[in-house]
Parts: C-alpha cells; sequence; structure tokens
C-alpha cells in the first residue's frame, strides 16, 4: 500500500534526534494532504525494535535495518539500507531529516528505487489536490513549491520547520526487520576530527548566534590592533550567555591567512552565501557590516541585533530589529561583567 | 609530495549568478526564472570553483591525472566563464549546451552529466574521481552528484568535502562535514568515488596567461561542438516563486553609553527564555 515513510538513524538505547521527531511531523502534515498512513524505516544498530516501540502513535508500522556497519554514517551503505527499507515498505512518499547523513545518502537511494529527490523542504501544503513542497532558493534569496507527479517522492526535511511529533502514545508498530547483508565495502570510517583545535564553539542547539566580523581585528580608534584582546572578549561571551559562534567570510578568511586574526575561526563558522544558515532564535552581529551574501545566510535567524560603529552599515536597512551604533569592546566589556 | 599515481578527475560545475547580484523571480512561458537572468553576471558555482582549486593540486601531486570539466549551461555564459578559468589551470572542457538555474530539476542535469561524462573520450571509470561542489549556489540541493554518480556506478560517495589526502597505493582519506563544527574522517580503498567539495583548505588560484592560452585553443572547440539538451523534467514544476516580503524595521540606537547597550542586550538575551 502506497505510504509515507520517514526514515530515521537510530540506536537501541539512545532516544531519537529532535530532527528525527520533526521529520515525524512533517510526515504528520504530509499525511493531512494525501490521506495515507505512516511508517518509519530505522537504520542503524542494535536491536532497533525497541526504538521502534518508542514511537507509538507517530507511525502505524516500522522497518529496521540494523547492522554494527551502520552506527557511523557513510553514503553507500546508507544508500543501501534506506533503498532497501523503501522497496520493502512499498512507501509513494519517503522523509528524512536534512542532517549531513541523510543530505548525502538520500539521493541515492532515491536513484535506487527509480524515485526522485528533493531536500531542504520547509513546508508542505495542497495545491489542486496534490501536496506541494516548499523550500527555498539561491541560498536562501527565492522560496518556491515544487510539484512532482512521479514517485515515489523522496525529500529532506529541514530542521526547526515543523514541530515534532508527539510520540509514545497508543499502539506501538508493527515491526518487519529487513534482514540483508550491506554490500563489501570499500570505504572505512575513522572517526570525527575536529579542525579549529577542540574548542566547541558551533552550538546548533544554542538559544543565541554570536557573529564576529572582520572588525574586531582591524585598527580601532588608538590606533593599533586588538585580536588577543577580542578572542578573550568573544569566548567569555560564548561561555556565560551559551552561544554559538559564527563570523563573516572576512573574519574567516583572515583567520585562514594567518597575522592578525581571531585563531579559533575555521571555514565552518562562515554564515552566508557560502557558508551556512544556521538555525537560532536569536542572533547578535558583531563587527560585521551586514552585507547581502552575509546576511542571506541569517534566514532563519528570527530576532536579530547588531552592534557596529557604522551607523549606515547593512544591518540598518531592514536587516536587523535593533542596530546598536556603539564600539564592541567596550559593549562587551560590560556583557562579561 | 609526489605519488606515483593516476586519478582520472572530472569536474561537474557550471554557472550561477554572482552572488551580488539581486535577484527577482518572474514567470516566463508558464516556466519560473529570474528577471532579466541571461543579462546578469555570471559566475562559476563557488563550492565547484573550490573543487577545482582541489583537482589542480591533486594533479600536481599525482602522476599523469588529467582533469576534465564538464559543465552544463548556456553556451554563450559558459564561453564568458572560460575566460576567467581558462587561466587558472588547465583542464578539458566538456560543455553541453543548456539553460541552468536553481528551478530545473537536479534528475535531467544528472543525466546530462552523466551522458557527458560517458562519452569522455579515453575516460577510465575504473580510475575516476568525479569532483563538483556539494550544493550549488543555484538549486543549492546537493543532489545532483549522487545520481551522477549511481548512474555511473560509482557508490563510495562523500560530500561537504575540506580534504583529501591521497596515499602511495592511490588510496585516500576525506574529510566530510557533518553536524556541529566537526568532520568525520574516512579511509578510502581509491577511485572511483565521488567528492562533493565544501570550501576546502585551497586559495584561489593565480592568473596564468601561458595556462590561457594553451587551454583556450581547446576550449573553444569543445563549446563549438556542445550539444544542445533539453532538460525538461516530465511531471515536475516549481509554482509560486517569490522573495520573502520580510523586511524589518531596524532601530536603530545612537550616542547610548556602552553599559546601557549591554543591559537592553543581557535583557534581550534573557528575553522568551523558559525558566
Ligand atoms: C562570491 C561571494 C560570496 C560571499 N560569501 C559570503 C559569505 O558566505 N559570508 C560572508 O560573510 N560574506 C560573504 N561574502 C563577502 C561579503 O560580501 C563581505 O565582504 C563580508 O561579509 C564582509 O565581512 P565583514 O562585514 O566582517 O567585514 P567588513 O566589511 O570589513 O566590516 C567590518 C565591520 O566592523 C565594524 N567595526 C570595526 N571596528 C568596530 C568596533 N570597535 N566596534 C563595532 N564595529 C566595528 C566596521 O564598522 C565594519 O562595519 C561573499 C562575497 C562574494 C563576492
Amino acid at each position: 500500500m502506497e505510504s509515507i515513510l520517514v526514515i530515521i538513524d537510530a540506536e537501541e538505547d539512545k532516544p531519537l534526534s529532535g530532527q528525527a521527531l520533526e521529520t515525524l511531523g512533517a510526515a504528520a502534515a504530509l499525511s493531512a494532504i494525501v490521506k495515507k498512513e505512516i511508517s518509519v524505516g530505522l537504520v542503524g544498530s542494535g536491536d532497533l525494535s525497541k526504538v521502534a516501540t518508542a514511537l507509538a502513535g507517530a507511525a502505524a508500522k516500522a522497518f529496521t535495518f540494523s547492522d554494527a556497519a551502520l552506527k557511523d554514517p557513510g553514503y553507500a551503505r546508507d544508500a543501501f539500507a534506506a533503498a532497501k527499507l523503501v522497496k520493502a515498505s512499498g512507501a509513494a512518499w519517503v522523509l528524512a531529516p536534512a542532517s549531513s547523513r541523510w543530505s548525502r545518502a538520500l539521493p541515492g537511494a532515491a536513484e535506487r528505487c527509480g524515485g526522485k529527490v528533493d531536500t531542504h523542504i520547509t513546508s508542505f501544503e495542497e495545491k489542486g489536490g496534490k501536496a506541494a513542497a516548499g523550500r527555498w532558493y539561491y541560498r536562501q534569496r527565492i522560496f518556491g513549491k515544487i510539484l512532482r507527479e512521479q514517485g515515489p517522492w523522496f525529500m529532506t526535511i529541514e530542521t526547526g520547520s515543523f514541530p515534532k511529533a508527539a510520540v509514545g502514545v497508543g499502539a506501538a508498530p508493527a515491526v518487519t526487520p529487513v534482514a540483508e547483508a550491506l554490500p563489501a565495502s570499500r570505504s572505512k570510517v575513522l572517526g570525527l576530527r575536529s579542525l579549529s583545535g577542540g574548542k566547541q564553539t558551533i552550538k546548533p542547539d544554542a538559544e543565541l548566534l554570536l557573529v564576529a566580523g572582520a572588525g574586531w581585528t582591524k585598527t580601532q580608534k588608538d590606533g593599533v590592533k586588538h585580536a588577543k584582546e577580542a578572542e578573550g572578549l568573544i569566548l567569555a561571551f560564548l561561555e556565560k550567555y551559551g552561544a554559538s559562534l559564527g563570523s563573516s567570510k572576512a573574519a574567516t578568511d583572515l583567520a585562514a591567512e594567518g597575522g592578525e586574526a581571531l585563531t579559533f575561526m575555521t571555514q565552518l563558522h562562515q554564515v552566508g552565501q557560502t557558508g551556512a544558515s544556521p538555525r537560532h532564535a536569536k542572533g547578535l552581529a558583531t563587527c560585521c557590516f551586514g552585507e547581502e551574501p552575509h546576511v542571506v545566510g541569517w534566514r532563519f535567524i528570527n530576532e536579530r541585533r547588531a552592534i557596529d560603529l557604522n551607523a549606515n552599515c547593512g544591518w540598518a536597512q531592514g536587516k536587523a530589529d535593533v542596530l546598536y551604533v556603539a564600539d564592541v569592546f567596550e559593549v562587551f566589556k560590560e556583557l562579561a561583567k | 609530495m609526489s605519488i606515483d599515481h593516476t586519478y582520472h578527475l572530472v569536474i561537474c560545475g557550471s554557472v550561477v549568478p554572482d552572488p551580488l547580484q539581486s535577484l527577482e523571480p518572474v514567470v516566463t512561458q508558464g516556466k519560473p526564472g529570474l528577471k532579466n537572468e541571461l543579462m546578469l553576471p555570471m559566475v562559476l558555482d563557488p563550492f565547484v570553483n573550490h573543487s577545482l582549486n582541489e583537482a589542480a593540486k591533486l594533479r600536481e601531486a599525482t602522476k599523469d591525472t588529467q582533469v576534465h570539466l564538464v559543465a552544463v549551461g548556456p553556451k554563450a555564459k559558459l564561453q564568458q566563464l572560460m575566460m576567467v578559468l581558462a587561466q587558472k589551470t588547465a583542464f578539458n572542457l566538456v560543455a553541453v549546451d543548456a539553460p541552468a538555474g536553481g528551478f530545473i530539476d537536479s534528475h535531467t542535469v544528472a543525466a546530462a552529466l552523466a551522458e557527458a561524462i560517458k562519452a569522455i573520450p579515453g575516460l577510465d571509470l575504473q580510475k575516476t574521481l568525479v569532483f563538483g561542489g556539494w550544493s550549488s549556489a543555484s538549486r543549492a540541493s546537493g543532489t545532483t552528484l549522487q545520481l551522477v554518480g549511481e548512474k555511473l556506478g560509482i557508490t563510495e560517495q562523500f560530500f561537504g568535502v575540506d580534504r583529501l589526502t591521497p596515499a602511495a597505493d592511490g588510496g585516500f582519506t576525506v574529510l566530510e562535514r557533518v553536524e556541529a563544527g566537526q568532520h568525520l574522517e574516512t579511509q578510502v580503498a581509491g577511485a572511483p568515488a565521488v567528492i562533493g567539495w565544501a570550501t576546502g583548505e585551497l586559495p584561489e588560484l593565480p592568473n596564468n596567461p601561458k595556462i590561457g592560452m594553451m587551454n583556450m585553443a581547446k576550449i573553444m572547440p569543445a563549446i563549438g561542438k556542445a550539444k544542445a539538451v533539453d532538460l525538461a523534467s516530465a511531471g515536475f514544476s516549481v509554482v509560486d516563486t517569490a522573495l520573502p516580503a520580510e523586511k524589518r524595521q531596524t532601530r536603530v540606537v545612537k550616542d547610548m553609553p556602552a553599559a546601557a547597550v549591554a543591559a537592553e542586550i543581557k535583557e534581550w538575551i534573557a528575553s522568551g527564555k523558559a525558566g
């Protein structure tokens, strides 16, 4: 029977991620339009039937693919397992979180199932009796809705777009394990690495994003640069307010070139056109002019404030709710108190 | 470092509007597009640009490695792009004449790319690394390379790659971006593989007019030979394209003492927090 399959990575005895529950929420929104049942497809290691049981109320059926090699992400293995689950379920719609893992592997699974794939879906709505999937184009500059007549239709769901599904109420889904051997692999996961030297400054779950621009390391009003002091003030702020750190391209490039720069900045911190579009409830931009290629990365930051010496900077042009025309060093010394 | 190993490098990439341009959606003859699309200045898709830098480095580190750039885009725009790109590093161009834009289905683009790659004379797929950007600045879907890889039967694929370190036996390790500012390191036995690059770690390649002249002698005929392909996708449409309505009423606060600014910011950070 045609159904909606939600693919989630799971591990025995580990709670599901918020992103997984949001994807189940997206499935509920899609189900309200296409009037089809929701199933889950669990990919991971250990006994996944327990995880399936915990999904009572959110799915009618569960298909599981468990293998020790699926503990870590890897395109070849994940695409294989996901495709097997889709075939077992006979789904016409396949949703997965837009996590790094499924953003990689879901398109491959779609091709193997003869399906179609779209990514970063943020909404569903009914159009002429069909489901239209909304997403951003041109790096968050233009919004559009996709209609597809051919399926199965695979989609990754952007974080923060749908409410989390309620789970653990009602009947547990019936579990069908898919017992297949993974194909021989030519790759081996070695582990996680941190290029920023250990200090974890990117925190996707933080309420607040602090963006530090190139101004922090420019010559200040006393005629000298204060990069070391800037680093201290920024790290103290992150610590005190539990904020995640982002940067402008100019600040990232300075760090890559060496010299007077914020040494903990990496390309992963960069927000904007060629960087990330993080999701946080609030964002504070500091020493960052607010040029368009930077601000497109702020699409998913709800409340925005900025501190800059320049009253005519980009933030003043309707890009922030509040612009404080002030010296960031003075303000941050106060914020540290 | 030099390695006695040969890869066949194929870069997939095309043009996108210069990020500094303002974009406005329009519908022409029932199809979504951008206002004055053909007049907009175009650049090489930024993440593809990074993959070109990385390809140049890998070629230098290895033996007899050749680089092919497969571009599906409007012929005139590709020609303009080549004036700049040809000076960066030596490559063979395979051009396919077709529209390029965010509202085109990645499935038809991938099919055109896979066909063009299969037709490259002398290309050994078993030695091939397919490079490209992990997502474009237009559709930004991050799906095209996976589809190309699958169509070519290449199942080892890596995305959001910032580093590829080759080993003497042709194997390599890759660092892929994952959540929370971290990378996942994977060891791969060797080609074939698909590598979707993020920013990588290399500076912009300098212009080299000598390489430019050499490249252009081959590039112009390649553009001349570009086959026209229709990228229409059955049953697929993008509708209701629109700019976000949102524009904020910015409150500009001047001449407020630093302590008062800090107090306001503290209050704002604390507001709306549970507990
Ligand atoms: C193809 C392309 C892609 C791009 N992609 C991105 C991207 O992804 N992300 C991105 O960020 N940019 C991107 N850019 C670059 C972008 O256009 C800007 O150049 C960049 O964002 C500028 O960074 P900045 O604002 O930190 O630096 P600057 O423009 O140098 O601004 C520094 C600011 O600091 C302020 N300042 C200095 N001292 C103080 C102080 N003591 N107190 C308060 N304020 C102070 C100054 O008033 C100024 O406004 C891209 C550009 C191109 C062409």
